[in-house]
């Protein structure tokens, strides 16, 4: 092999970063609290799991502070399953999202459904070699936390209602917001950079491409097949269920549907067949009736 | 960068089937229509009718082996590939390609006569890009993106291996089948995807006869 050689690696690029989330694209990512559910998750084809100590249901059922989990549990599920295991870390809490790099999960996500441990900042993720993904309602906080170092955008929905309505909500906002850039004069972008708070930079690149610079997926209130088909046809890259699967009466069955319905969400014939009789999905809570300190949303800066 | 000139004239002709369930096929799906290559996304064995070529993105090998059995897709394309049609795999592509895949019994097409093994290289942490230097591709260097990437570990002596990355064959042919362990798909780099299509462009000159 005389002809052939390489370089050193160089690791925990931002290519390697964005990369992964790539190839995240086009799946469902599920929230599980143990190996066994991770099992679950990894059979029926979800592309990656989200180790966590309650699912968001819970959470806002039982009240209290929602934290990072024990180690031991995500090192029970990164044991128990071949596939990318992602686990959240408070809002601003940097050491816990030390302690989920030393532990080699795959992607930290800084979640809103977790008690946030800074009411003013967020993690500087640049820094890290894990990457990371954060929730966003509108345009100029998905640049905030890109500007960060997120490498990942997913919107934020209201985790644990199965109401789908604020996940439509936020993703048709970030939309809107991307579109309306578009249609701005290059000397505009500055203000609008102000006006949405975001970095300039990030603006402009967004006014050019019309895109984000990073997969942009959609989370909080996807509870059947057809949630998880209409956030893509709105234009997610990929869905994040939480308690729409562990939370319905028959998860195994019904994480397979929504596996399907992501797959194929453009085929409504096929949409019909894979919500076929798969069983009650979990009750939910209508978004409506929250105020206050029960939206989970508003939680980011 | 030196690529862009798009494929010689029989690019017009060629339709790439690249299955869509999971993972990076838009990436694959921009790079070849840049190169002025028609595209169909496969998602059914309906969807293979007529393609000359298949593509197996990047993303979770076993989520797309499952839903390539659950949709007919595993077996059409077998089929397809034993007449002849090339097919090229990236990373979870060349998972799915494998005979062999260690420490798992998940869904395969078993085309290419290796063994691989999953994550090979550790988590996401050890995910890296490296320059790599093919005789096949001229001097300058190819760029490997490789994230949570396999390693082959053992092949047949009729694999060709164009490309190593340390001790490891990173890029290999055998017969009509194309495996890379990287994602030149992320990259602006061309040249591995125009040396598919001319795979696929002696393929279909050959059945035309």
């Amino acid at each position: 092999m005389e002809d052939t050689s390489w370089s050193e690696r160089q690791k925990s690029t931002w290519r390697t970063k964005v990369g992964l989330a790539e190839m995240l694209k086009g799946g469902v990512i599920m929230d599980v609290i143990n190996a066994e559910q991770a099992v679950i998750a990894a059979e029926a084809g979800a592309q990656a799991v989200m180790a966590l100590e309650r699912v968001p249901a819970d959470i806002r059922a039982q009240g209290g502070v929602a934290r990072m989990s024990d180690p031991k549990l995500i090192q029970e599920i990164q044991d128990a399953v071949s596939i990318p295991v992602m686990a959240k870390c408070r809002i601003g809490h940097f050491v816990e999202a030390q302690i989920l790099e030393a532990l080699n999960v795959d992607f930290i996500d800084e979640s809103e459904v977790l008690t946030p441990a800074d009411d003013r900042y967020h993690v500087e993720k640049q820094s890290f070699k894990v990457p990371f993904v954060c929730g966003c309602r509108d345009l100029g906080e998905a640049l905030r936390r890109i500007g960060e170092g997120a490498a990942m955008i997913r919107t934020k929905g209201e985790a644990g209602t199965g109401d789908v309505v604020e996940a439509v909500r936020h993703l048709r906002e970030l939309g809107g917001g991307i579109r309306r850039l578009q249609g701005l004069r290059r000397e505009e972008l500055m203000t609008a950079a102000k006006e949405l708070g975001a970095p300039y930079e990030l603006v402009l690149e967004v006014a050019a491409t019309g895109k984000l610079p990073v997969p942009n997926f959609s989370a909080g209130g996807v509870a059947t097949p057809a949630d998880a088909a209409l956030m893509m046809q709105l234009g997610a890259e990929a869905v994040f269920v939480g308690s729409g699967i562990f939370k319905s009466d028959n998860p195994a069955r019904r994480a397979r549907a929504v596996v399907d319905a992501v797959a194929h969400y453009k085929d409504p014939a096929k949409l019909a067949e894979i919500s076929y009789d798969i069983g009650e999905p979990m009750v939910g809570i209508s978004t409506a009736g929250l105020v206050g300190e029960d939206r989970l949303a508003v939680r980011g800066w | 960068m030196k690529q862009d000139t798009p494929t010689p004239a029989s690019s017009a002709t060629q339709l790439i089937g690249v299955v869509s369930y999971q993972g990076d096929f838009q990436r694959h799906i921009a790079m070849l229509s840049g190169l002025g290559v028609a595209t169909r996304e496969v998602r059914s064995s309906e969807d293979l009718v007529g393609v000359h070529g298949v593509v197996l993105p990047g993303g979770e090998s076993t989520t797309i082996g499952m839903l390539m059995e659950r949709f007919g897709v595993a077996e059409a394309l077998k089929k397809r590939a034993g007449e002849g049609m090339p097919v090229f795999g990236t990373c979870a592509g060349v998972i799915l390609l494998a005979e062999e895949i260690l420490n798992s019994t998940q869904p395969r097409l078993g085309l290419l006569p290796v063994s691989v093994e999953r994550n090979a290289y550790g988590r996401q942490t050890e995910s890296f890009e490296a320059q790599l230097n093919s005789p096949i591709f001229g001097s300058a260097a190819l760029e490997g993106v490789f994230i949570r990437a396999p390693r082959i570990r053992k092949w047949s002596s009729e694999v060709d291996v164009l490309a190593h990355f340390e001790q490891d064959p990173i890029l290999i042919r055998y017969g009509s089948i194309l495996g890379a362990t990287f994602h030149p798909e992320l990259t602006q780099d061309t040249r591995i995807h125009r040396y598919f299509l001319d795979m696929v462009k002696i393929a279909h000159e050959s059945q035309r006869g």
